[in-house]
């Protein structure tokens, strides 16, 4: 079994820092270098999805419950949508960010990044929700002793 | 309030878009379907507004995140997607109350609350397209519904939902695959991805032929979502295995909203009638129309599941619709709108009546039927005048439309045209009339006989398909005049 080998499960507890701080990086790098919320969720779901190859996904499930992640995929699109609607307020076109700060650049700033931190959220949780769906139907599948252990 | 005014066009989609993600956030069935009702009435208001906004002042242009097109995203309202816009949101508001009762009796609180999110994004998604002037944004939001609309499919009563919604999934990627084709090849030949700066800058090129090449793609890639036969195939399983609601609600909306663009993209976009007219494009649309005028019909003649003869009914309609496109006239075109517009009401209606006779019955099987007729009674009154206006009895809005196709071909002198467009009527009035010889003559089985009535909730909204069919009917001034001017649009490319 896979869990058992200790040197891969020193070495992921040693690699998931780095990953997850390489994944707030390219997050908020983003606006500078090439990088984003998109990538930046994917990668940070990949130090999750790596934790439960290696310990399990019910040992994944408790840093991340399920239901938690569900309430996370849509809470990232009302970010998302919220800023627009935030634009509103301020009598702006909707998803102009330019009243948010002093100067139209620095608004332009804040508000792409507040949009982006929308977008990690929901591409965070939806790339993990795929992976507890999938590997869960495993779970379900070895209770009834049908895999091939 | 001027503010607001000018903020519509945005509102239109963004309000189903934060509903639906309050659905998914909240996940609680009796809620997330009032935040469905709020929210598809007032997209509905919007749709009103920004219609009379429209007529009051022309086009509408809204700039997404103020930036100016051609470089941002624009959202602009015309006569055209105006009256699209309200078609689509006016039939998602009718079915919204009916769809409580059906819901809720199959699905637990979490399930139901993922259906109405669904729900909500295909009503996203095709208002989006409809209202929005960037072409890879069409693609975005033609992506948006079609996805949420094979989920909202599998989740049918019927195991075979899973397989019809997969079939759909495989023919409506392809469709998309095709469009953003198209959309690419035109934005390497223009470098821009505006519908009307584009529509500035085609007729220069539009003989090269990467040009033609995407007026290809995109002709068959939205055929495909339109169900234009032969590419219907994943039509009939997609409507007749998923929840009744799903039916009258994509029956009602997404082919509409794909025939929406075919009439963009051709027209407006390619140049008007004269470029249309000077492709091979009228002779093979006229061909594949009749043709689905026919075999369509005639299948639907011989199925025994109802949602299915419906589902193929509605292929032989497109035919109908695509038949008036392809004469490319202001009379022929204001018929492919009216009938848009009137075929909209007519199949929701249907597809919702079946959807009670499933709710108290469960089943669609034309056997099954015999005699229902007497205990549900107004559902099946109901539907022998929706079925008489499918067949396009004078007194119906079914009459108008065909009246403005058939005057469409006298106009070119193609007077056997006419004969044809009787005839596939002629079809529609047996599939009708096998249903109303079912359920009126012929002795109830024991099923039938404990039958009640369909809960009123079920009805009202039904009935008022019913009656805007019947009201259509006799005072066109809303659906053909309004039809008649965006035609002209159509025709003269005037954007």
């Amino acid at each position: 079994m896979i869990r058992d080998t200790i040197i891969l499960r020193v070495v992921i507890k040693l690699l998931l820092p780095a990953i997850l701080l390489f994944a707030l990086y390219v997050q908020f790098h983003g606006d500078y270098g090439p990088g984003g919320g998109f990538q930046a969720g994917v990668a940070a779901a990949a130090a999750i999805i790596l934790y439960g190859l290696v310990f399990g996904v019910s040992a994944a499930r408790k840093i991340v419950p399920q239901k938690f992640l569900f309430s996370l995929i849509p809470i990232g699109v009302l970010v998302f949508s919220g800023t627009g609607i935030v634009s509103w307020f301020f009598g702006a076109n909707y998803l102009d960010y330019s009243p948010f700060g002093s100067d139209s650049k620095s608004g332009q700033h804040l508000g792409i990044l507040i949009v982006e931190l929308g977008v990690f959220i929901t591409v965070f949780s939806t790339m993990l929700a795929i992976f507890y769906s999938f590997a869960g139907r495993s779970e379900i599948l070895s209770l009834d002793g049908d895999t091939d252990k | 309030m001027e503010f607001l005014q000018e903020q519509l066009p945005a509102l239109q989609v963004v309000l189903p878009l934060v509903a639906a993600s309050l659905c998914a956030l909240f996940r609680f069935g009796y809620l997330s379907w009032l935040i469905t009702l709020s929210s598809s009435i007032l997209s509905f208001l919007v749709a009103v507004f920004l219609l009379l906004r429209v007529l009051e002042q022309g086009i509408i242009s809204y700039e997404i995140g103020g930036w100016s097109p051609p470089f941002g995203i624009e959202y602009r309202v015309d006569l055209i997607n105006a009256f699209v816009l309200l078609i689509v949101s006016g039939v998602s508001a009718v079915i919204v109350p009916y769809t409580q009762k059906s819901i809720s009796a199959r699905f637990d609180s979490t399930e139901q609350s993922w259906f109405y999110c669904m729900y909500l994004l295909v009503l996203t998604g095709l208002l989006g397209v409809t209202i929005t002037g960037d072409a890879f944004n069409i693609f975005v939001f033609l992506e948006i519904s079609s996805l949420a609309s094979y989920a909202m499919i599998a989740m049918g009563r019927d195991r075979r939902g899973l397989t019809a919604a997969y079939q759909y999934l495989i023919m409506g990627t392809i469709g998309a695959t095709f469009i953003v084709i198209g959309i690419g090849l035109l934005w390497a030949m223009t470098g821009t991805l505006n519908l009307y700066d584009l529509a500035g800058r085609l007729p220069e090129i539009k003989n090269t032929r990467p040009v033609l090449a995407a007026l290809a793609f995109l002709t068959v890639g939205v055929s495909l979502k339109l169900a234009l036969f032969p590419l219907h195939l994943w039509l009939p399983n997609a409507y007749a295995y998923g929840p009744s609601v799903a039916s009258a609600f994509l029956a009602g909306t997404a082919t509409k909203v794909a025939i929406y663009l075919l009439l963009r993209f051709f027209f407006t976009i390619f140049g008007g009638a004269t470029f249309f007219t000077e492709t091979p494009l009228p002779e093979i649309l006229k061909i594949l129309a009749l043709l689905a005028m026919f075999a369509a019909s005639i299948v639907a003649i011989f199925q025994s599941n109802i949602k299915r003869m419906l589902a193929y009914s509605s292929v032989a309609q497109i035919g109908f619709i695509v038949l008036g496109i392809s004469y490319a006239t202001e009379t022929s075109l204001t018929g492919a709108m009216t009938h848009m517009f009137n075929h909209a009401i007519m199949k929701a209606g249907l597809f919702l009546l079946l959807g009670a006779i499933m709710f108290r019955l469960g089943s669609v099987k034309i056997e099954a039927l015999s005699g229902i007729g007497r205990k549900m009674p107004l559902t099946m009154a109901g539907f022998v005048i929706l079925g008489l206006s499918l067949i396009g009895a004078p007194g119906t809005a079914g009459f108008i439309s065909k009246w403005y196709l058939g005057l469409g071909a006298l106009e070119q002198g193609e007077w056997w045209i006419l004969v044809l467009i009787v005839s596939a009527s002629l079809l529609t009035m047996i599939y009708i009339g096998r249903v109303v010889e079912v359920a009126y003559f012929r002795e109830p089985t024991d099923e039938v006989v404990q039958l009640k009535e369909a809960p009123s909730e079920m009805l009202w909204p039904a009935y008022l398909l019913i009656a805007a069919a019947i009201y259509f009917g006799f005072d066109t001034s809303f659906s053909a005049d309004l039809a008649r001017q965006a035609a002209v649009l159509l025709v003269n490319a005037v954007y």
